[in-house]
């Protein structure tokens, strides 16, 4: 080996150590600080490390746009749901007076809200776009109350780091992390455009989460839960989504 | 001992007078060549397939299916919920072509990051991509240009350096083409426009944003499909070649 090749040799060594040690530093950094998505592994993992932890980093508090009213879309599009179960077709046949919201888990006080007990914590309207991930959006405005509200009333443990949220089709549930959780705009709604939610857009009851795509606001809302792992839950990929090749985090 | 581990007679292949001294291609433009290469395969293969779940584009904030598209593509959708007119509905590839997608862009910024602080340390930029000074006029470009339809022989300078075309052309691509893209990707991202809400509103709307992605996409391919058929025509293995090893070969082939 001459000796150019060798210097060579022995700086390329270095150099592909300093960035193994590197990525190793960053790995340990990032699970310390809460940086990897429940998803983070497999051969997408990197790039879901990537959005989320510049998103913790960078953007951890900043709100989602707001529009002024004269921006409402006159034509907001309900994306297709699977027909109602009969449970469902019960409840909104009464009124959707016996809708339960159970918020249990890390919690002092689990406890079942109806949708009468969140009509009195205090009400938000934001007006806000839906941004789906095939590409189509729309704005409305949306009336509720903030998510932290309802996590400061049953007391959600310091030890909790994310809500798993479930809707009432079986196979419909997400989870954020507490940040997110805990951002004003996150909002159980109950309104949309002056009105009830109607059942196409989510009606009753829909957790709307405007920092992200439109996905992460499942419809039909029934239980909220508290965890320090979503390794609980499903494939312990964070939510339903992943198993299906989509991102835990839905912020890009 | 000491003296061969300082000292060699040999003299290396790189540095052997049958090849240039200087290299065609420096090692870290060939490495972020590659890199961006393979980051734009992926990035045009999953940005396609994204398109397929909703082939219609729109103008200011927001745009779905009820609302008057700017233009349609005439294809059939991954989503029964799109009016294409196809009776159709094609297989939803969306979830992991939106993971590839944002990989394969982290992939092209950092490479991106990488190659631009090189080549402005290096020189690279001022002195392989600014057009040189007797090159900076509309005859010299056009002169190139009338070559180039001609399909006349390359003068010998251009196996060793770049004409005012290619120069004007990789800086328009580096410099406009490439932020542009990441900046009206970036500007369809909630997260991100919710902490910079400029960087939206300053395009028109999400939905503007979504388009002009489409349309810069679209530039960018043309350059790479252009660029293909120049490297082909200016012969392919020695061009490969350069762009591989670094090192350019004397005589030119032709195909």
């Amino acid at each position: 080996m001459s000796p150019m090749s060798r210097r060579k040799f022995l700086r390329a060594g270095l150099a592909a150590t300093a960035g193994v040690a590197g990525i190793a530093a960053a790995d340990r950094l990032a699970h310390r600080y809460g940086l990897i998505p429940p998803d983070g592994g497999g051969i997408y993992g990197p790039g879901e490390t990537l959005n989320y932890a510049a998103q913790r980093l960078l953007t951890p508090h900043a709100p989602a746009r707001e529009f002024p009213r004269s921006m409402i879309s006159k034509t907001p599009f309900a994306n297709a749901v699977a027909p109602q179960s009969d449970a469902f077709k019960q409840l909104q046949a009464g009124g959707f007076a016996d809708w339960k919201l159970t918020v249990d888990g890390m919690v002092t006080r689990p406890t079942e809200f109806s949708l009468a007990d969140l009509k009195h914590f205090p009400v938000r309207r934001q007006i806000t776009e839906v941004a789906c991930e095939e590409g189509w959006s729309y704005i409305a405005e949306w009336i509720g109350t903030p998510l932290q509200g309802i996590l400061h009333e049953v007391g959600v443990l310091p030890q909790a780091r994310y809500i798993a949220y479930f809707s009432i089709y079986p196979d419909w549930w997400d989870s954020l992390d507490m940040s997110e959780a805990l951002h004003p705009q996150t909002l159980l709604t109950l309104g949309m455009n002056d009105g009830d939610l109607p059942v196409s857009f989510g009606g009753p009851l829909r957790l709307r989460v405007p920092r992200q795509l439109g996905y992460k606001s499942v419809k039909y809302i029934t239980r909220l839960t508290a965890t320090d792992s979503m390794k609980k839950f499903g494939k312990g990929l964070g939510s339903v989504e992943p198993e299906y090749g989509y991102a835990w985090w839905a912020g890009i | 001992m000491l003296g061969a581990l300082c000292y060699s007679p040999h003299v290396s292949a790189a540095g052997s007078p049958q090849n240039s001294p200087t290299p065609r291609h420096g090692a870290v433009v060939r490495v972020t060549h590659w890199l961006t290469v393979i980051a734009f395969f992926a990035l045009l293969i999953t940005g396609g397939e994204i398109v397929i779940s909703h082939p219609r584009f729109y103008w200011g904030e927001v745009g779905n299916s009820l609302t008057q598209p700017l233009f349609t593509l005439h294809i059939p959708s991954s989503r029964a919920t799109v009016p294409t007119g196809y009776n159709y509905v094609m297989p939803d590839q969306n979830g992991w072509s939106r993971a590839l997608h944002f990989q394969a862009a982290w992939l092209v910024v950092l490479t991106g990051l990488v190659y631009g602080i090189a080549g402005f340390w290096t020189g690279h930029f001022r002195r392989d991509l600014v057009p040189r000074r007797g090159q900076r006029t509309w005859h010299a470009f056009r002169g190139v240009m009338g070559k180039t339809f001609r399909r006349g022989p390359p003068d010998a300078a251009e196996a060793r350096s770049y004409n005012v075309v290619q120069r004007a052309t990789y800086l328009i691509v580096i410099f406009v083409l490439f932020p542009l893209v990441i900046w009206t990707g970036l500007a369809m991202s909630p997260a991100f426009t919710g902490a910079f809400p400029l960087t939206v509103i300053a395009l028109g709307g999400r939905q503007s944003a979504r388009t002009l992605h489409f349309f810069i996409s679209g530039a960018l391919l043309l350059f790479v499909v252009v660029h293909v058929a120049m490297v082909y025509l200016a012969g392919f293995k020695s061009r490969m070649r350069a762009m591989i090893t670094g090192r350019a070969i004397a005589e030119e082939e032709r195909p």
